[in-house]
C-alpha cells in the first residue's frame, strides 16, 4: 500500500516525542509561574521588572519553539528555520522601529506644547 | 543523485521518483504552512507594535491597572497551554496508530480551547457592559485589536480542530490525515506561543 508508506514516512519525519512534549510543558510551565509571581509580588518595579518579564518571555518562546514546534530540526537544507530568521529580522525592525519613531515624535510634541493644551 | 543510483531498471527509476515526489508533497505542505506562521507573527508584531505606542493613551479613560486582573490572566494562559500540550498528545498518539486517544486528547484540547475563548469572551462583555469598549480609548481600541485578533485565531483553530476530529472519526489515521493533524498542530503550538508574548506585554505589564 503506497498510501500506508507515505503514512510511516512522514511519521518518521515528525519530531515530537513524550520526553519533548514533558520538558516543554514543565519548562513552560515554571516559566509562565515565575512571571506571573515576578509580577504580582511587587518587589520589583520599572525597568528591571520589564526586562526581567521580557527575558522569562523569550525563554519560554525559545523552549516552546524548540520542545513543541520543533524548529531547528528538520532535515537540511533548513528551510523552515531561515524562514524563522527572516521573521525575526522584519519584526526587529518593524518593532522597534515603531518605538523608536514614536518615542522620538512624542517627546518632540511634548517639549513645544504643554500637556493639557494638547487634550484640547 | 540517489535517484540516479537507484534506477537500475526503468521501473525501479520510476517508483524512486513517485516515492520522491510524494515524500516532497508532505513536507511542502508543512513548510508552506510554515512559511503562514511566520507571516501571522509579523501581522501579530504590527499589532503588538500599535499597542506598546497606544497603551499610555487614555483619553480620560481607566488604565490597564484598574481594568486587568491577574488570576484571570493566569487562568486562561493554563487553559491554553494544556489544550497545547493534549494537542501534541493527540499526535504522539498518532504515531501508534490508536485512533479513539487521538480523537480522546485532540476532545479534550478542545474543551480547553473552548474554555479559554469562553473566558475571554466573558472579559471583553464585561468590559463593554462597563463602558470600556474599544471606542473609550486609543489604549483599549489597541487592546481589544490584538487581544482580539488572537481569540479570533484561536476561535478559527477550534473550527478546525472540529472538522479534524470528524475526519479522524470517519477515516481514521491515514497519510492526509496525519498530515493534516500535523499541521494543525503547528498552528495551536503557534498560538500558544504568541499568548506567551500578550500575558507578558498586556496583563503582566499592564498591571505591575
Amino acid at each position: 500500500m503506497g498510501n500506508d508508506d507515505i503514512l510511516i514516512e512522514s511519521q518518521k519525519e515528525w519530531h515530537g516525542t513524550l520526553k519533548a512534549y514533558g520538558i516543554g510543558f514543565l519548562a513552560s510551565f515554571i516559566l509562565t509561574a515565575c512571571s506571573f509571581l515576578l509580577a504580582a509580588s511587587k518587589s520589583l518595579a520599572g525597568l528591571p521588572l520589564v526586562i526581567l518579564l521580557v527575558l522569562l518571555a523569550i525563554a519560554q518562546a525559545i523552549v516552546q519553539l524548540r520542545f513543541f514546534l520543533h524548529l531547528g530540526q528538520e532535515a537540511k537544507p533548513r528551510w523552515e528555520t531561515l524562514v524563522f530568521g527572516f521573521m525575526v529580522l522584519v519584526v526587529l525592525i518593524l518593532a522597534l522601529g515603531s518605538f523608536w519613531i514614536m518615542y522620538d515624535l512624542n517627546d518632540r510634541l511634548m517639549s513645544n506644547t504643554p500637556m493639557e493644551q494638547s487634550h484640547d | 543523485m540517489s535517484v540516479a543510483s537507484h534506477a537500475d531498471t526503468p521501473l525501479a527509476a520510476t517508483a524512486a521518483h513517485d516515492h520522491a515526489d510524494s515524500h516532497e508533497d508532505g513536507s511542502l505542505t508543512i513548510l508552506g504552512f510554515w512559511i503562514y506562521l511566520m507571516s501571522d507573527c509579523i501581522l501579530f508584531a504590527t499589532l503588538f507594535a500599535t499597542y506598546a505606542v497606544l497603551h499610555n493613551e487614555l483619553f480620560g479613560g481607566p488604565s490597564s491597572r484598574e481594568l486587568f486582573s491577574l488570576p484571570e490572566a493566569f487562568a486562561e494562559t493554563m487553559l491554553l497551554l494544556f489544550s497545547s500540550v493534549s494537542c501534541g498528545f493527540a499526535l504522539l498518539s498518532s504515531l501508534k496508530q490508536k485512533n479513539a486517544r487521538v480523537i480522546g486528547w485532540l476532545c479534550l484540547s478542545f474543551l480547553l480551547g473552548a474554555s479559554f475563548v469562553a473566558m475571554e469572551l466573558h472579559e471583553f462583555t464585561s468590559l463593554v457592559q462597563e463602558g470600556n469598549s474599544w471606542t473609550r480609548s486609543a489604549f483599549l481600541s489597541s487592546f481589544f485589536t490584538l487581544v482580539g485578533t488572537h481569540g479570533l485565531h484561536v476561535s478559527v483553530g477550534l473550527f478546525w480542530m472540529a472538522v479534524l476530529i470528524a475526519q479522524l472519526s470517519i477515516v481514521g489515521i491515514t497519510a492526509e490525515t496525519f498530515r493534516r493533524l500535523v499541521v494543525f498542530g503547528l498552528f495551536w503550538h503557534f498560538l500558544d506561543l504568541v499568548w506567551i508574548f500578550i500575558f507578558t506585554f498586556v496583563y503582566l505589564m499592564g498591571v505591575a
